[in-house]
């Protein structure tokens, strides 16, 4: 039981992460952007959050450094993709090169002259696990009623999100836009504004996702602190089907892989750490052949059907 | 008055130059606004870099030593982006022909005469570097899985992979624990040319000839340019997409593999960590900005590569940190994309038509 436990608290606090990630890649696909900028977006949110974190102690400072970073780099890829109408592949991966450029550089200059100017190796301010009284010390519940408050605001989230998608007006425009620009714009919708919104939302999101591993999951900075996390998010929204309901499975696989490596690890196994490690990008490629095999022979698992189609708006 | 898009049939030929150029520019200044931010002088820089590439012969060999793997993973990074299929893999095709290149070098010299060595040693590599390729390129073309993932995370595997054999049952016995194998035999050894550039140099110069020929002369490179543009019409011209997908992939996937391949053969004689320092995802950005172009692959790479050498350079000299090059590199995206616009469309300003045609859905394939 103990070990149920155990490693269920370290999956939870390992999709953390992942699921406020995923549940804003989705909303930024629902309106037919991809981006793969995430990669970089988590690990400039991770890097600002703790440098605000470090300098001003205060916490509410470093989600809102990190929700700002990720809302920015996230304008910069609608600006690209949908005012200059540029390759969204491209456009995304450019953001990854150059947010996790940034945050190295940042990384080695942001810190304090005692330090050489570097962050990495200094510990600051962190969520710590806040227990709600009597569920906390149930047996097995108390992995999930013993985390920080991120985490907690994230199982809010997912309910909230799925919420707003299925059942407002705003999620109803939202998906329009996504599913055919054309009636959308038809039906009066500002096309370009909506993806510009939800393309910056979901930024803002991915980074606090990056923020929750630098002061909660792995608190500090790290070089590569991200691990590729940004595109394994990527492949979760697949396996959401885009449906923010569905982003906790995804999250909590793959934290369950983050787990049982930890586990493994802390163990002593014969088993090489290398291949422990690739765990998780395994698990990516094969959740992803599984989901596109599922796709094509149910036809139902609903990719926004613009998605990575600039929008062309000719004449009105 | 409306603004109003046309999407050009051929890129303008102007702005193939300009736009390049000008976001190389941009990308000086949006560096040097970064640079001011921390109180760091950008002309004092710069010119650190500079001189740090190209203000000797020892430098500038050492910046070409850097520009032949980008070559050759550009070279084969635009041939698939060429088909719209987005090889980011390239990264983990390079170290995957290292890893191959490093077997025949280390294991084979007993059976085989020493005069086969390297030229197997190379041809392992490249055929491990299509093998690794070859795994999204099929995934892609039977289940429609998506490559760019798939190549991503295969980055990942061969790192760590490389990793398990160096750290473990592959490690020099004599290394006093340094992560790397006992050095090839010296029948392995690439040539070098002058100071640590080495052949790969003609290799790389030579196959960008000739993939330009073979992209823009021969048959097979016009069914290649159908299948990027719309893969129903070369369907409907009857062209093998899935096999010329797989085809050109496995090439892109050799090309980046003899990189890896050369950087073992060439450079450090064994195989050791360091060897994915990310040339990979730099040809990303090399292959762009040549506008997937072969001949003008060459310059970029040695530009590019100066920006990594001076990076290295301007933390040596100045203490920045050498992420700078890397930022610099990525800042030179942006007003890339940014201008696609002025190549790839015309912009025109028209009075409202009454009653125009409906607006239509670009690049929907």
């Amino acid at each position: 039981m103990d070990l149920v436990s155990s490693i269920l608290t370290i999956t939870i606090r390992a999709g953390t992460s992942l699921v406020i990630a995923t549940i804003g890649e989705i909303m930024t696909e629902r309106a037919g952007i991809l981006n793969l900028g995430l990669e970089g977006i988590m690990m400039m949110g991770a890097l600002s959050a703790f440098a605000a974190a470090f300098h001003t102690g205060s916490l509410a400072f470093a989600l809102l450094a990190a929700a700002a970073v990720g809302a920015a780099l996230a304008a910069v890829h609608a600006f690209l993709t949908v005012t200059m109408r540029a390759n969204q592949v491209v456009s995304g991966l450019s953001i990854t090169l150059f947010g996790s450029g940034l945050a190295s550089f940042l990384g080695q200059r942001l810190g304090p002259a005692a330090n050489n100017r570097r962050l990495v190796g200094l510990s600051g301010p962190r969520f710590g696990q806040v227990k709600i009284p009597f569920l906390g010390d149930l047996p097995v519940l108390r992995s999930v009623f013993d985390q920080d408050l991120v985490t907690y605001a994230v199982l809010l989230l997912i309910p909230l999100a799925w919420f707003y998608l299925y059942r407002t007006r705003a999620g109803l425009w939202l998906r329009s836009v996504g599913e055919d620009p054309q009636a959308a714009d038809a039906m009066g919708i500002d096309v370009a504004r909506t993806k510009y919104a939800y393309t910056i939302g979901g930024g803002l999101l991915v980074g606090l996702g990056g923020a929750h591993l630098s002061l909660a999951y792995t608190p500090g900075w790290a070089e590569n602190i991200t691990g590729g996390r940004g595109w394994i998010v990527i492949a979760l929204v697949i396996f959401s089907m885009w449906n923010p309901a569905r982003a906790i499975w995804g999250a909590l696989l793959f934290g369950g892989i983050n787990a049982v490596q930890f586990r493994l690890q802390a163990a002593g196994t014969d088993i090489p750490a290398s291949f422990l490690n690739m765990l998780p990008y395994l698990a990516t490629i094969a959740v992803l052949v599984l989901m596109t095999w599922w796709e094509t022979l149910s036809k139902r698992v609903g990719a926004p059907a613009s998605l990575g189609v600039a929008y062309m708006r000719e004449e009105k | 008055m409306a603004l109003h898009f046309e999407k050009r049939k051929s890129a303008s030929t102007a702005a193939l130059f300009i736009v390049p150029l000008a976001s190389f520019l941009a990308s000086l200044a949006l560096t040097s606004l970064l640079l001011l931010a921390f109180e760091v002088n950008p002309a004092a820089t710069f010119a650190a870099m500079f001189k740090g590439a190209f203000g000797s012969w020892r430098a500038f060999t050492e910046t070409l030593v850097k520009a032949i793997p980008l070559m050759l993973t550009s070279l084969g990074v635009a041939l698939a982006f060429k088909l719209r299929f987005w090889n980011i893999g390239a990264e983990g095709q390079l170290v995957m022909a290292g890893v191959a290149a490093s077997w025949v070098a280390l294991f084979w010299s007993g059976w085989v005469p020493g005069a086969l060595l390297l030229p197997l040693a190379i041809l392992v590599g490249c055929a491990a570097g299509a093998l690794w390729a070859s795994v999204p390129a099929l995934l892609k073309t039977s289940l429609a899985v998506d490559e760019t993932l798939v190549t991503l995370m295969l980055n990942y595997v061969a790192i760590l992979f490389a990793d398990s054999l160096y750290y473990g049952p592959w490690r020099d016995p004599k290394g006093y624990g340094f992560p790397g194998t006992a050095p090839f035999p010296k029948e392995a050894w690439l040539p070098r040319i002058s100071g640590r550039a080495h052949v790969g140099l003609y290799f790389a110069l030579a196959l960008a000839l000739v993939l330009w020929f073979l992209l823009n002369r021969t048959r097979w490179g016009f069914e290649l340019k159908i299948i990027g543009s719309s893969p129903r019409a070369a369907r409907y011209e009857g062209i093998a997409v899935e096999r010329n997908v797989v085809l050109a992939v496995l090439l892109s996937g050799a090309l980046c593999g003899l990189a890896g391949a050369c950087e073992v053969t060439a450079i450090s004689h064994r195989l050791q960590q360091g060897l994915a320092i990310g040339y990979g995802f730099t040809a990303i950005i090399v292959a762009w900005m040549s506008q997937l172009n072969p001949l003008a692959i060459a310059p970029v790479s040695i530009l590019m590569a100066a920006i990594l050498v001076g990076g290295d350079q301007v933390q040596m000299k100045m203490g920045l940190p050498s992420a700078m090059g890397q930022v610099m590199q990525g800042m030179i995206l942006f007003p890339m994309l940014a201008g696609s616009l002025f190549t790839e469309f015309r912009i025109r300003r028209s009075a409202p038509r009454a009653g125009g045609p409906a607006p239509g859905r670009e690049g929907a394939a």
